[in-house]
């Protein structure tokens, strides 16, 4: 950048540099830049191919017809009409976003309480972290086929710990109407990350707010209304963007407990993708799902971003 | 609240004339607290128990209703049993999740160190604009680039070999290791760096003599937080690899739910055995998970 140019950066060199001659000046600061671009360039190399090509060559991907044996054929924009004729890219938008719509507020909310609970100045505070957090390091097959097992329909926990309180054995993942919901209470099981971001940012919030709240006579709710929440606002945004990108993209677990069903209940905007890229072999037609979902997930985010200037409070940095 | 104080009366309380309102509402407050953790814990903790009991249950016993909670006999044998019905050996899907684990890791955490050292510390024409390029991938959805990534390992010749699994990460890692990296080297005094630099060191001795020593936690987190990630992996290993002696653990968990989705016992230890050195690994770095996590929240605000 233009800025490197300017003789003021160079204050921060020790006295010795900063009395070589000019020429040798600009030889240590092409050095600099030649090294600089050095250390990068793996990462760059990889951005080139493994993420920044691959978008360019999806987009192009995306307005071909192209079954991978055969010789890809230019189609223009065929593929974005394809799918508002297509019942089931409307099914795949709805699932997810209906597991988004109830998932997402759902584990905010839980991750939250537990860190408000965990962060109490109580006993034995490490084991209980320990043990909320274990849930989450399970790997997603082993959880899904697990959560398969606990949603068997005539001998799983489930409806065995529902008959503990007299509810009638349910279908769960068989049921088109239960299948969804069962999966986000399954996720509800794997908020750990979630939880420990909260906590970072509770334990982040300086404890001489609270003592001057008391003092002047705020109760609990009252310090967790007017500091917890505004305070933690910048985490609360944080895992809801996350929170919604990864949702976006739930895939896992669709794939191994329901394979998408019934009736394509299950069927996620992701596994769809998958399904048509292959399965199907369609390259063009799951390229262009690739990019819807790029549009839907960034103006989401920009949405969140142009709520969160009103709402997320943002410690401004005080020079001291 | 109230009927909490009632159980628990008199004597477990200091002495009535030092009874503070203040006292009484920290001692109904952790009693509350303890309760509803314990609660919680229990609701955490019932699945996995429960997966761990099915896992010891001599086949015909997982189909009991209602369940047994301690089988009678524990059959630990399902775990041998498990492995041996497995199409192939079991070692050889060890070998092959131990393999890109640890080659993967080490490819992250060399060369993302080296271009987080890149941002942090040297000035150069194009920095700003290329760590902002970082910064957007940590945001971009993996799904988007799916498709072209099969075609470009495809036109390499590379589809089922564990090369996709591997070589990228030797370009970089990812971003979040960049990021965090980058954080931690910021926070080294430059003053160290400049000595070096004075008394000739070149920048590649800097970061490997200065810097690296240094960052020791840093390196730590990267390196337990790529070990969980590439042994838990499943979508990119399914998308590349189709031999089954390429298998990682976690496709042959998938195949064995396909041909043997009746010996639920079976099943659950198999998972048990995916999970269990992620477990032992949580339990021995417990500080580098919950940093890790705490760094990746960090970088939204």
């Amino acid at each position: 950048m233009s800025q490197i140019a300017k003789p003021q950066r160079f204050s921060q060199y020790p006295a010795g540099v900063r009395r070589t001659r000019r020429f040798g000046q600009r030889g240590l600061l092409w050095r600099e830049a030649v090294d600089g671009w050095l250390f990068i360039l793996p990462w760059f190399l990889g951005f080139l191919v493994f993420t920044a090509g691959p978008m360019v060559a999806s987009a192009a991907i995306s307005l071909m017809d192209w079954e991978i044996l055969t010789p890809p054929a230019w189609v223009g924009l065929k593929n974005f009409r394809q799918m508002f004729s297509d019942p089931l890219f409307f099914t795949s938008l709805y699932n997810t976003a209906f597991y988004t719509l109830l998932g997402v507020p759902l584990y905010l909310f839980a991750s939250l309480l537990m860190a408000l609970l965990l962060n109490l100045p109580l006993r034995g505070i490490p084991a209980y972290r320990a043990i909320f957090f274990l849930p989450s390091l399970m790997p997603a097959v082993a959880n899904a086929l697990l959560w398969v097992w606990i949603f068997s329909p005539d001998f799983g926990l489930a409806n065995y710990l529902l008959g503990w309180i007299g509810v009638p054995p349910q279908k769960w993942l068989f049921d088109v109407n239960q299948a969804k919901p069962a999966l986000i209470l399954m996720g509800l099981w794997g908020i750990g990350s979630q939880m420990i971001i909260f906590l970072a940012g509770l334990q982040g919030i300086p404890q001489v707010l609270y003592e001057a709240a008391s003092m002047d006579g705020a109760n609990e709710w009252r310090r967790f209304w007017s500091i917890t929440l505004p305070m933690l606002s910048p985490t609360i945004f944080f895992n809801l963007v996350i929170g919604i990108i990864g949702s976006f993209q739930v895939f896992t677990t669709a794939f191994i407990a329901t394979q998408g069903g019934p009736q394509n209940a299950t069927l996620f905007y992701l596994l769809y993708l998958w399904r048509n890229g292959f399965d199907y072999f369609k390259m063009g037609y799951a390229s262009a799902l690739a990019w819807i979902l790029l549009v839907i997930v960034l103006t989401l985010t920009l949405i969140q971003f142009r709520i969160a200037r009103r709402l997320v409070y943002y410690e401004v940095e005080e020079t001291a | 609240m109230a009927q909490n104080t009632e159980r628990h009366p008199a004597p477990l309380l200091p002495s009535p004339a030092r009874l503070r309102p203040a006292d009484l509402r920290r001692w109904v407050v952790g009693f509350a607290g303890h309760a509803l953790l314990m609660l919680g814990s229990v609701m955490m903790l019932i699945p996995i128990l429960w997966m761990i009991s099915t896992s010891l249950k001599k086949t015909g016993q997982e189909w009991v209703f209602p369940p047994l909670w301690i089988p009678n006999p524990i059959w630990w044998q399902n775990y041998v049993e498990a492995m041996d019905a497995l199409p192939i050996p079991f070692y050889v899907y060890v070998f092959n999740t131990v393999l890109i684990t640890l080659s993967a890791t080490l490819g992250t955490v060399l060369t993302s160190s080296l271009a987080a050292y890149g941002f942090a510390r040297l000035r150069f024409p194009g920095r700003n604009f290329m760590f902002l390029l970082v910064l957007s991938t940590l945001m971009l959805p993996g799904a988007v680039t799916l498709i072209p990534r099969f075609l470009v390992f495809r036109y390499l010749g590379w589809l089922d070999t564990l090369l996709p699994l591997i070589v990228p990460y030797w370009f970089g890692g990812t971003a979040f290791s960049i990021f965090l990296l980058r954080q931690f080297f910021m926070n080294i005094p430059r003053e160290l760096d400049e000595a070096a630099r004075i008394d000739g060191a070149s920048s590649l001795q800097i970061f490997w003599q200065i810097i690296v020593p240094l960052s020791g936690p840093a390196l730590a987190t990267i390196t337990i937080f790529q070990v969980w990630g590439h042994w838990n992996e499943f979508l990119e290993p399914l998308i590349y690899i189709n031999s089954m002696d390429n298998y990682t653990i976690a496709l042959a968990l998938r195949t064995f739910q396909n041909v043997r989705s009746q010996r639920i016992n079976h099943l659950m230890a198999m998972a048990l055995i995916q999970v269990l050195p992620v477990v032992v690994l949580f339990l021995f770095a417990q500080k580098y998970f919950i940093r890790g996590i705490q760094v990746s929240g960090l970088s939204g605000r």
